[in-house]
């Protein structure tokens, strides 16, 4: 599904990743964890096609393609999904419009006919069900004036009408408490398939007791300097990120 | 502006003057008579007054347009017409500044409910038009306050008596059907006490007879000027929308009195025109609220100014401002907001914002908001904002699979619809809307998904 290899990424002239290698099969999901300022959103960015970052070495493959050569949008048709730490408000689209424009841009980069408008409210209407959100939701202004659990859960809303094959999300957890983040736990679980894979940035380990990651990897001042299983997750939440960046150190 | 292009002006008047409407009633012919002096004297208003430093309107001097004696002969195109009408409404139409009863739509309306043309009103109710003609603006604001009072020719008259809710909304609409003419009209609406309406104001250009269609190329005047008076407790909402012609010169000036408690609420569509200004000023009671919207969408060398003014003279009273500008080409802007907050308005609540959104290296945006508070426990604020669209959110549709400059179509146009979006009468909400969309980019904006 994606691969990536020895990849550097610089901004402002300031190396920020010194050199990633992952693999991500499809179907797996890998939690990327690591401390304030490791380069986690960097990361994240990068592989979106954000600007305002160079990549000055390496390279990441997703499904056969050169992904860093493709424009954001055709990453988006392509199947790549982020979902935003910050969602950005956009007043005067409303999110049914949005999702509409969305699903339709990747249909047609798929050859496929625009949806059926009847269909695509049945679908809308399901998922907005499923991430228990109030239809009227959907009418108003692309997170405006949502609050923090609300746009997150816009974001899974998205992702569940767009269907994406790689959901990267973009510490999602943050600023959430407990009840949205069981909901928004609940609308990823119910993504989950053999096709399709996750790459969850994030800061806190509690967003992986409800979302079971296959692989967690601990990035830390630019480099993954650990790999694991779950266990990890839970051994860095015991020790702190203090541990791996002394054994970094004392390597 | 110098006197003699005022007095060749003048000269024209006498040529209408046995025309215009309510010529026997001494009182009128009176303030008509000083209104006609004082735009001898004054002219039209010069950069070099405050508050119209941004804009010169020389290029009226330049041209001299004639008042339309009477209503044109030859008939509108009714299909054409019925896309600027709206259902269920009462409508009033005035072509070239006159009162056209054929096709205008005023019957059901409820008995006690004054809803006519100025020069009906002069005839039927002269104390009512002399008891408010000038109380809301006086011919010394400026030049065109002036020159409107001397020339009006029609307008509409509306009177909502106390604790009546009017279910339908009023529309009250101009056309154009000549070049080189002015139009010049005054309109008087009076909400009494917890009554409640709306009004629609609508410009639309140079229509053709022969060819059907609006003729976008042919220069006139529009001069019109709304007084209006919200009750105690009473609510109302004024709309605008002006679309003139592209040589067009448009002023109109709304000026309102808002009672105690008096709720009013404004939405100013500034579309057409070369050159058009709009006022809007209103006095505050205790505890009246208002709100003032807008939105200005200039392309081409269109010049559009939008000049507020909130007066706060009384405790308690609420006012919200938010005026939307997208300029195109070498199209200039103008927003000046004033908001003026008397010694005794304490506990004021104000908020002003103005956001300019440009799209062309030589468009331009004058903004000047000001505060002029001299009561010391008030709460005010502004804000100003004059840029180009916020790459984040593109970057955000983008990460959607929605391509670059689909993007940027798509929230040009959503800054503009926040206003659009404001209206809650649907037919007009669709009018203002096609206006939008024939205005600005139109690929990647889907009609049928909004």
């Amino acid at each position: 599904m994606l691969s990536i290899k020895d990849l550097t990424v610089n901004v402002n002239d300031k190396q920020i990743l010194k050199g990633i290698n992952l693999e991500i099969k499809p179907g797996e999901i890998h939690a990327i964890m690591g401390p304030n300022g490791s380069g986690k959103s960097t990361l994240s960015h990068v592989l979106s096609g954000k600007a305002g970052y160079t990549v000055t070495g390496g390279s990441a493959t997703y499904q056969g393609k050169d992904l860093l050569e493709m424009s954001p949008e055709i990453r988006a048709r392509e199947g790549v999904f982020l979902a935003f730490q910050y969602p950005v408000e956009i007043p005067g689209v409303s999110n049914i419009y949005l999702l509409k424009a969305a699903l339709n841009s990747i249909r047609k980069h798929n050859d496929q006919p625009e949806v059926d408008a009847m269909d695509f409210l049945t679908l809308v209407k399901e998922k907005v069900c499923l991430l228990e959100m109030d239809e009227k939701f959907l009418y108003r202004a692309v997170n405006e004036g949502f609050s923090g659990g609300e746009k997150k859960r816009n974001e899974i809303l998205q992702m569940a009408i767009l269907e994406p094959k790689l959901c990267i999300m973009d510490e999602t957890d943050s600023g959430l408490d407990i009840d949205a983040l069981k909901i928004v736990a609940e609308g990823v679980n119910s993504l989950r398939s053999a096709e399709r894979s996750f790459v969850m940035v994030t800061h806190y380990q509690r967003l992986l007791d409800y979302i079971k990651p296959d692989f967690v990897h601990v990035l830390a001042q630019g480099r993954i300097v650990k790999s694991g299983g779950p266990e990890l997750a839970l051994e860095l939440e015991e020790k702190g990120y203090g541990w791996v960046e002394d054994n970094q150190a004392a390597a | 502006m110098n006197t003699a292009t005022a007095t060749r002006y003048a000269v024209k008047y006498q040529a209408i003057a046995s025309a215009l409407p309510g010529q026997t009633l001494p009182w009128l012919q009176t303030l008509r008579a000083e209104a006609l002096m004082a735009f001898s004297e004054s002219g039209f208003p010069s950069p070099r007054e405050e508050e119209w430093r941004y804009t010169n309107v020389s290029a009226i001097e330049k041209k001299l347009f004639s008042p339309s004696i009477s209503l044109p002969a030859g008939s509108i195109d009714a299909q054409w017409l019925k896309s600027y009408q709206l259902q269920d409404a009462w409508v009033l139409v005035l072509v070239n500044g006159h009162f056209s009863a054929e096709l205008s739509v005023l019957d059901d309306l409820p008995e006690a409910v004054s809803v006519m043309s100025m020069a009906e009103a002069l005839a039927k109710q002269p104390d009512q038009v002399q008891k408010h003609l000038g109380l809301a603006t006086a011919q010394s604001e400026h030049g065109f306050v002036a020159f409107n009072t001397a020339w009006f020719t029609d307008g509409l008259f509306v009177h909502v008596p106390a604790k009546q809710v009017l279910d339908r909304p009023i529309q009250l609409l101009h056309i154009v059907t000549d070049a080189d003419i002015m139009s010049t009209t005054r309109n008087i609406i009076i909400v009494d006490e917890m009554a409640e309406a709306k009004v629609i104001e609508i410009f639309i250009g140079v229509y053709s007879a022969t060819s059907s269609e609006i003729v976008a190329d042919n220069a006139y005047l529009t001069a019109a000027v709304t007084e209006v008076y919200v009750g105690q407790n009473a609510d109302l909402t004024l709309y605008k929308m002006q679309s003139e012609s592209e040589k067009a010169y448009h002023f109109g000036g709304s000026y309102i009195k808002q009672a105690r408690d008096a709720r009013f609420t404004h939405h100013n569509f500034a579309f057409g025109g070369l050159l058009a200004r709009s006022d809007i000023h209103a006095d505050l009671d205790h505890a009246s609220e208002c709100e003032l919207n807008g939105l200005y969408l200039g392309s081409k060398r269109q010049h559009i100014d939008n000049h507020t003014r909130i007066n706060h003279l009384k405790p308690y009273a609420v006012s919200r401002e938010v005026y939307k500008g997208v300029l195109d080409d070498r199209a200039r802007g103008v927003f000046q907001g004033r908001v003026i907050v008397a010694i005794d308005a304490q506990q004021t609540d104000s908020q002003m914002n103005n956001r300019n959104l440009l799209l062309s290296d030589d468009a331009e945006a004058d903004t000047k908001p000001q505060l002029e508070i001299y009561a010391d426990d008030v709460k005010c604020g502004h804000g100003v904002t004059v840029g180009q669209l916020d790459e984040k959110s593109i970057f955000y549709l983008q990460s959607r699979g929605i391509d670059e400059e689909t993007a940027r179509n798509m929230l040009t146009f959503a800054f503009a619809n926040e206003m659009v979006d404001k209206i809650k009468i649907k037919g007009l909400h669709d009018m203002v809307l096609e206006q939008v969309l024939t205005r600005f980019p139109q690929e990647g904006v889907n009609k049928e998904w909004l």
